[in-house]
């Protein structure tokens, strides 16, 4: 269900993993309240940049563009038609504003652009050194222990969730618009429940058994390099010059 | 429903995340190191739960859950949800960073809301029907909120989103009976098999 796109050698994998939250972090809420045209459109290309050096394939990220645009496709059937402007042409008796579509375009640069930036960094990080950064980041220590488990768990819980669905095709259920249906799937989602519950209890009390005192510790030791620095510089002088440049044309 | 990235106007964003904030701080304080791995992997089974689709007429919907979620959890559901549509927006790219926020308050205070309102209904000791009524209840409206707040951020973006934000709300209706009957044939579920599991929420501490 889930595969992780960490994969390959590239000099964004090397880099520190708390680098790469803060830059994308930044990169986001700057990209966010931004919106000139010509800054979205050099986001976009930093990010296609970015993306591109970090070894992911073509194919692979425009796959994983798709739920992102698909609300996208939805707001671009409204927002044409619906923001106050002049009007640029019909169709039909319905008015399609110039400003409306200035609008929803700028919307699609900025989701794709952020999107471009956090696929980068998603699949440049594997998911636990990303949440032993988030902890060094200063997230608090329950909430990363909770996206550990949760993580850790969903893998396990889709397993099951499989099993249950095929016992339930082998004995010649066909889902329909019934109240069976909504009956069979709420028992479904119970025992996956009461499964997980117990799956829980046993976890616990075999971390207590191994000394578990609260703490979960990395294996891999995060220390800044030069490359490090050069590149957190870069970036940041990136990110600063687009927020100057949408700060200077909208005064 | 999620919002993507760069939908959304920076008030609505920081407003969002700062009531999201609140309410995790909120859900974290009761939480105890130990109740950890049970939270975590009750998330998981919801962030799994919400891959499955059920059929509903000629469309299938795919499962929400939030208001098991909240009479579950209660509070706690804040912190739950927050992780798991982290891992959504880092696993499927569904979400994002900046909207985290915003998508985690829309899913988690119709959760808190439903708790705060059916959660007695749940607990044990109560009759099967007022049980069965606290549990559709609850489904049903978690859903409806949900839906009217993903309305509600859009629209206070702009008011040239009223449209499209009217036909999320209009799109949930169908989903809102659907989960009201799982909640309740869930909870009715559990009350049998492993009543303990609804008295997660009201644990003592």
């Amino acid at each position: 269900m889930i595969e992780e796109l960490s994969n390959g050698d590239s000099f964004i994998k090397r880099l520190d993993p708390r680098i790469k939250i803060v830059v994308v972090f930044l990169f986001s809420v700057v990209v966010a309240v931004s919106n000139q045209l010509p800054v979205l459109m050099l986001a976009l290309a930093l990010s296609l940049l970015i993306v591109l050096s970090a070894g992911v394939p073509t194919k692979e990220f425009l796959r994983r563009l798709i739920p992102v645009n698909m609300l996208i496709i939805f707001l671009w059937l409204f927002l044409p038609f619906t923001f106050a402007g002049k009007a640029a042409f019909f169709i039909g008796p319905l008015a399609v504003t110039h400003e409306g579509v200035l609008y929803a375009t700028r919307i699609t640069i900025k989701s794709n652009a952020m999107m471009l930036m956090l696929i980068a960094l998603v699949a440049s990080t594997p998911i636990f050194t990303m949440g032993h950064a988030m902890h060094e980041l200063g997230i608090p220590k329950k909430i990363v222990h909770l996206f550990f488990f949760t993580y850790r768990y969903i893998h396990v819980m889709h397993r099951e969730y499989a099993r249950l669905l095929n016992s339930m095709k082998i004995r010649g259920f066909r889902p329909k618009t019934s109240l069976h249906t909504y009956k069979t799937f709420a028992y479904m989602v119970g025992m996956l429940l009461v499964r997980s519950f117990d799956r829980a209890q046993r976890v616990h009390n075999a971390m207590l058994c191994r000394g578990f005192k609260g703490n979960l510790y990395s294996l891999s030791k995060f220390s800044i390099k030069r490359r490090d620095v050069v590149s957190l510089v870069c970036m940041l002088t990136a990110i600063i010059l687009l927020g100057v440049m949408e700060w200077k044309k909208t005064i | 429903m999620h919002i993507s990235e760069g939908i959304l106007s920076p008030a609505v964003l920081i407003g969002g995340a700062a009531i999201t904030a609140a309410g995790v701080a909120v859900g974290m304080r009761g939480l105890d190191q130990k109740e950890i791995p049970s939270i975590g992997i009750l998330s998981a089974a919801f962030f799994v739960a919400s891959l499955i689709h059920v059929p509903a007429g000629p469309v299938s919907v795919h499962l929400i859950l939030n208001g098991l979620v909240g009479l579950i959890l209660g509070w706690k559901a804040f912190p739950a949800i927050l992780v798991g549509l982290a891992l959504q927006a880092l696993l499927f790219q569904f979400g994002g960073i900046t909207t985290l926020g915003v998508n985690t308050l829309n899913m988690a205070l119709p959760a808190v809301v439903c708790y705060c309102l059916f959660g007695w209904g749940t607990r044990s000791g109560t009759g099967r029907y007022a049980f069965i009524f606290a549990a559709f209840a609850s489904g049903f409206c978690a859903v409806l909120m949900a839906g009217i707040l993903v309305g509600l951020s859009l629209y206070l973006t702009g008011e040239a989103f009223l449209p499209a934000a009217k036909l999320v709300v209009a799109a949930h209706l169908p989903v809102m009976f659907v989960e009201g009957i799982l909640t309740a044939a869930c909870a009715l579920f559990l009350r049998k098999v492993r009543p303990e599991i609804l008295e997660v929420a009201h644990a003592p501490d």
